[in-house]
């Protein structure tokens, strides 16, 4: 081999190694151009951490792969005497990259399935809370606060309280729209159904999304660490303003949280009666 | 009918040369319009599908300059919604699924050593039930297009949120392609299955002609399906059933069953015949038999039966019981394993080779850099917890522009780079083709690789527009200067063709020194394609042939092409 040649490959080399260490190096540099983001919520930490046990296995699959097919496009260039050797197979080693590769994915499986239990089931709140049920993703304790999730075009209304999932449109029941609130620390359950199309719900701060399908009650969960203001957005495709169907979570203490909701329940029933007020004058003069 | 002495003691079972009726050439449109010759039909649709990719690319470009800035106001939503619907749409139906059958009708009978494909009438209904298809539904254009995206989902496409008839259209359109897509499948099946050259048994089947009859079969089980939902869909909209109505009892998330059971095997309807046609390209530049043919072949028929078993993948956020989640997370695993075989087979044929760095390896060699990435994030997008974080962001995005752009378009370029010699006797420019292979693959990579990072942070997929302050805005801005190098590179493979169509140097019969049959004929081929089919010895039959001419000539056979490229 050419001194010249030997040189660009030990570069390469180097160049590729260099750039598989900054990859497992790098996470906490770069935390939100190569991992998803986390850090509101135990269930949003775990996806994380199981992301990132992910990545450094692609990691070194990507440079491996990437590695040898770079190095035999430059090593085994076509060139004056060199013949191509004419090997048809080598079962051996053909067996030994098929189960390399199953052994790979069966780790990834029992990783998974290991995670699985503290992505999917909530712990109990830290801060003394508040209503107690046996349906749904429920805490050890049974402890936690409902919020009904309800999707439409094009912004979230949430409805306070177990009762929620009843009748979400029952009277009383604080609610507000695209920013939501609620007390850190505690454990939140959200039962997310939809009124037109398909949304789907998701603060990726807070855990993955969960699809809102009319017809189906889904659910999700967090624990947010406060006081903080996520940010999300619809992420299924729902008409022309899917865009703007943004969400909003206002993590709060928990006694802000009851002020507010004690405040919104009165402004909501202000409204209400000067709306049933107007309403009133209106149809008497006639005017509806 | 009486048999001379000189047909009697004939060695092999060899097919006769029938005296055919030629047409008369007259070189008019009419020609094109009625003829029934798979390689004019295998051009059309080349030709065809090659405009619809333009057209998608075009909308493509719109929606990246939408997106190149925060709070642009260039697009609406609805334009948008209507140009994301049109290119998906574009793209799987009228480009990359055809473009794979314009290949097939072109090389298939070449390849195994056949004078047409089985029913040519039925060839000609598939091109133009395409033809139709895709007229129908860029009709929309003049009216409402459709903008409920290429899976709509119900109740998105039903009649009440979306009353236009572009929805209807893309019904039409789905059935229409549907239909030809089929035809097109039992035709394959057919040739492949009956009318190969004698001593072509199926351990000698090229890998192309393997890619192609798994296509054709993977196309008969999952076309039914999507034709059944979409008129379902139909009668939903127009005819008074509930199917996918929630407010009647019906379920939305029935729809997204039947779509992705259609929809997944799809996308490896898709990049089967690319595989297929890499599997050509790299032996033949590398001057090395393709390493672990049976492997290679029987990756194939693996991953498209576990194409068929892995379709909720496309649904994990979806109301789905988790027991359910994990087995499509295990058989999606699954499919990586005969993926990688794939892979590793690939290098494993260049190692150790004698490259000749001819466009169409280029091509080949950048399909396996890029797809490699799209397998990766394809195992981050299996395991369904995490999937909750990427599903529906720029990161599947990447993903599948990365398997589908890498696994199938790149092929394609390769196959039109190898290929073009074969269909019109001339060369492609090379220089200009590897100009347009660095364009292209910097291009794409600079428009898909920052869509993870655009993921990761939080960006849906489908919106039009984003405020600022999100982190979202230098991203995007890449990724659309991307977009524009990569149309850059498309658009030099274009204009290499039509600088050379007809004025390139003359390619010969077999430039690049093949292994297949199509390089035994002359370059274009005559009508009836064979005068004498040889017989096949191996998988490599040309190559035999090509040996057998220089043991009794004993000289080393020039080609017209690839002694240029290598550095001999």
């Amino acid at each position: 081999m050419p001194q010249g040649r030997r040189r660009t490959l030990r570069l390469l080399c180097a160049a590729l190694a260099t750039s598989g260490l900054s990859l497992v190096l790098a996470p906490s540099a770069f935390a939100n151009f190569i991992t998803p983001k986390a850090g509101g919520s135990p269930n949003a930490n775990q996806i994380h951490s199981l992301y990132m046990i992910i990545l450094y296995i692609a990691a070194v699959v990507f440079v491996l792969v990437e590695g040898a097919l770079l190095y035999s496009v430059i090593r085994f260039r076509a060139k004056k005497n060199r013949v191509a050797a004419q090997i048809h197979g080598n079962t051996q080693l053909e067996i030994g990259w098929t189960v390399g590769a199953a052994v790979i994915l069966v780790i990834l499986t029992v990783v998974t399935f290991v995670k699985l239990p503290s992505i999917i089931n909530p712990p109990n709140s830290s801060a003394p809370f508040l209503e107690s049920s046996l349906t749904e993703p429920t805490p050890p304790n049974g402890k936690r606060l409902v919020i009904c999730v309800q999707g439409r075009q094009y912004i979230w209304r949430y409805v306070y309280g177990a009762a929620c999932e009843n009748n979400p449109f029952a009277a009383k029941l604080p609610y507000s729209f695209q920013t939501m609130e609620v007390p850190e620390d505690t454990t939140v359950v959200l039962s997310i159904t939809s009124v037109d199309v398909i949304h789907s719900w998701w603060v990726p701060s807070l855990g993955g999304k969960v699809d809102a399908v009319p017809g189906y009650t889904t659910y999700t969960w967090f624990k947010a660490k406060g006081p903080a203001l996520y940010h999300g957005q619809c992420a299924q495709l729902c008409g022309r303003e899917h865009a703007f169907m943004t969400a909003l979570v206002n993590v709060v203490s928990p006694s802000q949280y009851q002020t507010w909701l004690t405040r919104q329940r009165q402004d909501i029933e202000t409204a209400n009666s000067q709306v049933t007020a107007l309403r009133a004058y209106l149809t008497k003069t006639g005017n509806l | 009918m009486s048999v001379t002495t000189a047909q009697v003691t004939r060695p092999a079972p060899q097919v006769l040369t029938r005296a055919v009726s030629s047409p008369r050439q007259t070189k008019r449109w009419i020609d094109w319009v009625t003829t029934t010759d798979h390689k004019k039909i295998g051009i059309m649709y080349l030709v065809t599908t090659f405009v619809f990719f333009m057209m998608g690319g075009v909308e493509a470009l719109l929606m990246r300059v939408q997106l190149s800035e925060p709070s642009n106001t260039l697009l609406s939503g609805q334009t948008y919604n209507e140009l994301l619907t049109l290119h998906g749409t574009t793209m799987v139906f009228l480009f990359v699924v055809p473009v794979m059958a314009g290949f097939g009708n072109y090389f298939v009978p070449l390849m195994i050593g056949a004078r047409d494909m089985a029913f040519p009438r039925l060839n000609a209904l598939s091109y133009w039930l395409l033809l139709a298809g895709g007229i129908v539904f860029y009709a929309t254009l003049f009216w409402h297009p459709p903008e409920a995206g290429w899976w709509s989902y119900p109740p998105l496409s039903s009649i009440e949120y979306s009353p236009s008839g572009g929805q209807d259209a893309w019904i039409f359109l789905i059935h229409l392609t549907g239909i030809s897509s089929l035809l097109g499948a039992i035709n394959f099946y057919a040739t492949i299955v009956n009318m190969r050259a004698p001593g072509m048994s199926w351990g000698r089947l090229p890998l192309f002609i393997w890619a192609i009859l798994v296509y054709a079969i993977l196309l008969i089980i999952a076309l039914p399906v999507v034709a059944a939902a979409v008129t379902m869909l139909l009668t939903d909209r127009h005819f008074g059933t509930h199917w996918f109505d929630p407010t009647a009892h019906g379920s939305p998330i029935l729809w997204q069953h039947l779509f992705w059971f259609f929809g997944h095997p799809e996308v490896y309807i898709m990049v089967l015949p690319g595989f297929g046609i890499i599997s050509e390209i790299i032996p033949v530049f590398s001057r090395k038999p393709i390493f672990g043919y049976k492997a290679m072949a029987a990756s194939i028929a693996v991953i498209a039966f576990l194409a068929t078993l892995v379709w909720a993948h496309h649904m994990f956020a979806s109301p789905i019981p988790i027991v359910v989640l994990g087995f499509f997370m295990l058989s999606s695993f699954l499919i990586g394993v005969p993926t990688g075989v794939k892979i590793f087979n690939w290098i494993a044929t260049m190692w150790r080779g004698s490259l000749v760095m001819t466009t169409a390896l280029y091509y080949s060699i950048g399909m396996i850099a890029i797809f490699v990435v799209g397998g990766i994030t394809g195992i981050f997008l299996a395991t369904f917890p995490v999937d909750w974080q990427l599903n529906d962001t720029y990161f599947v995005v990447a993903h599948f522009h990365y398997t589908i752009f890498g696994g199938a378009v790149f092929p394609v370029l390769a196959g039109l780079y190898y290929w073009f010699p074969k269909m019109t006797g001339r060369l492609l420019d090379e220089r200009l083709g590897k100009i347009s292979f660095w364009f292209t693959f910097i291009g794409f990579n600079a428009t898909f690789f920052v869509q993870h990072a655009l993921g990761l942070s939080g960006m849906p997929r489908r919106i039009y527009t984003y405020q600022p302050g999100l982190g979202w805005s230098t991203y995007n801005l890449i990724s659309t200067i991307g977009s524009f190098i990569l149309a850059t590179g498309i658009l030099l493979t274009v204009i290499n063709i039509a600088l050379n169509y007809k004025r390139g140097p003359l390619a010969g019969p077999d430039p690049w020194k093949g292994n297949t049959l199509e390089w035994f004929v002359p370059s274009p081929p005559p009508v009836n394609n064979f005068d004498e089919i040889p017989r096949v010895r191996s998988v490599e039959p040309m190559r035999d042939i090509r040996r057998q001419v220089e043991r009794a000539t004993g000289v080393t056979q020039k080609t017209g092409g690839s002694e240029r490229f290598a550095r001999v």
